[in-house]
């Protein structure tokens, strides 16, 4: 059993369908590609995946649990975490805190115990911090963790959206264009990062990109969306060859 | 317990204790005249006010135009109490704060459970129809007073008694806003999205939030009536709450001694300004706007950090070493 199903999603807005018969099923572990030209419909699927938007037809299951229909807050409490296309941090928050709202679950002290500091509010503070440290550090970011969100340069913003999803401890990683608007050595160091996080927290990994080139580099397996079609699916070097995708991407 | 008694803390207790002490030292030597006297509880009251509604529009990030009606509720409940009971001053008032607190908090459920779905303008504008229906309620209840207002509260306020519960407000909000909690508030304000989907549960930190601002708020409005002796429910118009909120926007939203700072000023300077007191509302409205704009300012917010903040200034150097 795949830790993702996903059997026949789709949604439409009025007369327009976003995504249409989306099926796909991504193993543990694996490092997984979802292209496809502007407008295609991959942050749709993202917003479908993590109820932002509630399908209007289909079903996907993870871990063998179906969670169509639930809300985005059950969903994350069920694993799945993502990144934002457009970065959401908490631009007012800083760095650290950011990552700690990312561990609100993991580590709950009590009302109370926040209001009246009792002794669980200290241990509690400091396994937090020491935990915020540990992905911080993943993606160099400690040195800045006072700093406000928003003060961040962009690059550094799109890492901290990562570091702040893998908080929650989620069975699967979303991450929308975490490459976008990087240069080619910040986006190459992103796809190491990217790959160190998927070995060393046994990550599972949906990823976004409109760089064909970049995705084949990294991800075992891919799926190319168009007109919220699926176009081809499978491992890269197949697909990327595809006439269909070739011309979906250059045009006729 | 060693945490509890940390350098910091230690430090705040002292501060504490020592503004007291100057105030009674200044009490008992006769310096403050009667009017400069008869300001210090309201100071108080408002100070509480400010500091809670600042849960509500600087850390939840709702704008709520209601706080006068939690008010004027915990007012009404706890000063119906100490009228009929007849029990010694030191069971009484804690007492009445207490169900005037709770009864302020259940309405802080009642308008928050709209708060919800509502969001920005449209959240205002329930906070404020509250506020009023409340009002005209007190207005037509016979049982209260009516519009005649309800007489013979028993004047237990003093300004030890409010001095002590602004303390426990600020620290009880404060402690709130620095933990696990308040962080869950405060990502709710910069992004429900981004904070849903790291799983934090909105629905229950958007209640809890206007909950505790409407005990505290409840607990004011018990204070204000032990004070006058009398409460008036056209005390309790959409004017006190405009002036709470113009508290909290005039300390910067989501700061607490901002709010702490400006209540104190709302409240003294136009006692001090007496000529100005026709043209009030007409500053409040110029300060609300200013402030506002100026929030919403890239340069002064910049400016203010440099001012402010030394973690800032570093920040700042840190940022230009980086585009150098
Ligand atoms: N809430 C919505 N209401 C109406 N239409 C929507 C909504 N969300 C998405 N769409 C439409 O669905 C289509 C797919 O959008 P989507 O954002 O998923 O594309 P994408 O593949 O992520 O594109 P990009 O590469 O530009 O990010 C677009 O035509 C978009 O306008
Ligand atoms: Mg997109």
């Amino acid at each position: 059993m795949s830790l993702l199903e996903v059997k026949n999603l789709g949604i439409h807005f009025g007369g327009l369908r976003a995504v249409d018969g989306f099926n796909v099923s991504i193993e543990q572990g694996s490092l997984y590609g979802l292209i496809g030209p502007n407008g295609a419909g991959k942050t749709t699927v993202f917003n479908l995946l993590t109820g932002v938007y509630q399908p209007t037809a289909g079903t996907f299951f993870l871990d063998g649990e179906n969670l169509t229909g639930h809300s985005t807050m059950e969903i994350s409490h069920r694993g799945i975490a993502r990144t934002f296309q457009n970065i959401r941090l908490f631009t007012k928050m800083s760095v650290l805190d950011n990552v700690k709202v990312g561990l609100h679950r993991h580590v709950k002290y009590s009302l109370a115990s926040g209001i009246f500091r009792l002794p669980s509010y200290f241990r509690d503070e400091q396994e937090l911090n020491e935990r915020a440290r540990k992905l911080l550090e993943v993606f160099d970011l400690y040195g800045e963790k006072d700093f406000l969100a928003s003060n961040l340069p962009y690059g550094k913003q799109r890492k901290l959206e990562i570091a702040r999803a893998l908080a929650t401890s989620p069975k699967l990683l979303l991450l929308d264009e975490p490459a976008a608007g990087m240069n080619p050595n910040e986006t190459a160091e992103l796809m190491e990062t990217i790959r160190f996080v998927r070995d060393e927290f046994n990550m599972t990994i949906l990823l976004i990109e409109h760089d064909m080139k970049l995705v084949s580099g990294i991800c075992e397996e891919i799926t190319v969306l168009n007109f919220g079609q699926m176009l081809a699916q499978g491992k890269p070097s197949d697909v990327l060859n595809d006439p269909k995708v070739v011309v979906a991407y250059l045009g006729e | 317990m060693k945490q509890l008694l940390s350098k910091k803390n230690l430090f705040l207790l002292a501060v504490i204790a020592v503004i007291y002490a100057v105030l009674f030292a200044l009490d008992a030597q006769g310096f403050f005249s009667r009017q400069a006297k008869a300001l210090l509880v309201p100071i108080g009251i408002n100070i509480i006010l400010a500091v809670s509604l600042s849960l509500i529009v600087g850390f939840l990030g709702e704008l709520s135009l209601g706080h006068a009606g939690f008010m004027s509720v915990g007012a009404y409940t706890g000063c119906m109490l100490t009228v009929n009971l007849d029990l010694p001053m030191y069971i009484e008032l804690p007492l009445a704060m207490l169900m005037g607190g709770i009864v302020a908090a259940i309405f802080g459920v009642i308008i928050g459970i709209p708060a919800l779905r509502l969001r920005g303008d449209y959240l205002a504008i329930v906070t404020l129809a509250f506020g009023e229906i409340i009002r005209s309620i007190f207005n037509n209840l016979s049982v209260v007073g009516g519009s005649g207002g309800l007489n013979g509260i028993p004047k237990y306020s003093n300004y030890t008694i409010v001095y002590i519960m602004l303390v426990i407000t600020i620290i009880v909000i404060t402690n709130l806003v620095n933990s696990r909690h308040g962080r869950a508030i405060c990502s709710i304000r910069d992004n429900k999205i981004a904070a849903e989907s790291m799983g934090i549960p909105v629905v229950y930190y958007k209640l809890l939030a206007f909950v505790v601002a409407a005990f505290f708020a409840g607990i004011a409005g018990v204070l204000y009536g032990h004070n006058l002796g009398i409460l008036k429910p056209s005390t309790f118009d959409f004017n006190k709450s405009i002036e709470i909120l113009v508290m909290v926007v005039m300390g910067g939203m989501g700061s607490i001694p901002g709010s702490v700072i400006a209540a104190l000023l709302i409240t003294v300077l136009p006692e001090i300004l007496r000529g100005l007191q026709d043209y009030r509302m007409l500053i409040y409205a110029v300060v609300l706007i200013v402030m506002m704009l100026l929030n919403n300012n890239a340069k002064f917010n910049s400016f203010k950090q440099r001012v402010f903040s030394k973690k800032a200034k570093k920040q700042g150097a840190d940022l230009a070493k980086e585009g150098e």
